[in-house]
């Protein structure tokens, strides 16, 4: 599988996925 | 001067601005010098001798101590909060200490991954063409992370609203 960093826009969607996940976890963190 | 406009103000006004050189550095090695030194050096014969020469090394000094004036000022915005924040110790100050967390990650790869090896790549200190290759392509990924880091670090740096009015409303 080719490592998405190696590209700038798999950099960017990534980001933007991480983002997503660690906004439901902070949220979980915080009790809902 | 009060001290609600050093804390508040000041450091909160500087903290930004050292971030926007920071990451406005970063976007521009990564959107900008690595698509431009990958043309130059398909020219004949390569062109890009001045950017490794002349740009790379002032924008990589801005670079790497706008990290560090971030880091410290963000730290200090924080006060007595910072272990709160950073230990996820108090529920309001989860997202900021995710945030945290993101700044903390991306100053170190800036300081541990980024610069020793762009020293190598740059020829400031002594490499092998192995060493060099290696440096690039660590050096390449650690940069990449940054992006990619800064994505969310930046929401988590500008989503109290998001955060918190449902809690305090």
């Amino acid at each position: 599988m080719k490592n998405p960093l190696d590209s700038l826009w798999g950099t960017v969607i990534s980001g933007f996925v991480l983002t997503v996940v660690l906004y439901y976890l902070a949220r979980m963190m915080m009790g809902g | 001067m009060t001290w609600d406009f050093i804390g508040h103000g000041l450091a909160r006004w500087l903290h930004i601005m050292s971030g926007v050189m920071w990451i406005g550095l970063l976007y521009y090695f990564n959107f900008v010098q690595v698509a431009a030194l990958k043309a130059a050096g398909a020219d004949t014969p390569p062109t890009g001798a001045g950017i490794t020469k002349h740009v790379a090394p002032r924008a990589l000094f801005w670079f790497r101590w706008a990290a560090v004036a971030t880091w410290v000022l963000g730290a200090f915005i924080l006060g007595e909060r910072f272990l709160d924040a950073f230990l996820f110790r108090e529920r309001a100050y989860i997202p900021i200490g995710i945030g945290a967390w993101l700044g903390t990650i991306m100053a170190f790869n800036v300081w541990v991954l980024i610069w020793p090896n762009q020293k190598k790549i740059l020829g400031l200190v002594s490499a092998t063409d192995e060493e060099k290759n290696r440096a690039r392509r660590v050096a390449f990924l650690a940069s990449r992370t940054n992006t990619m880091l800064s994505i969310p670090m930046l929401f988590f740096m500008s989503s109290s609203y998001l955060f918190h009015a449902p809690m305090f409303a």
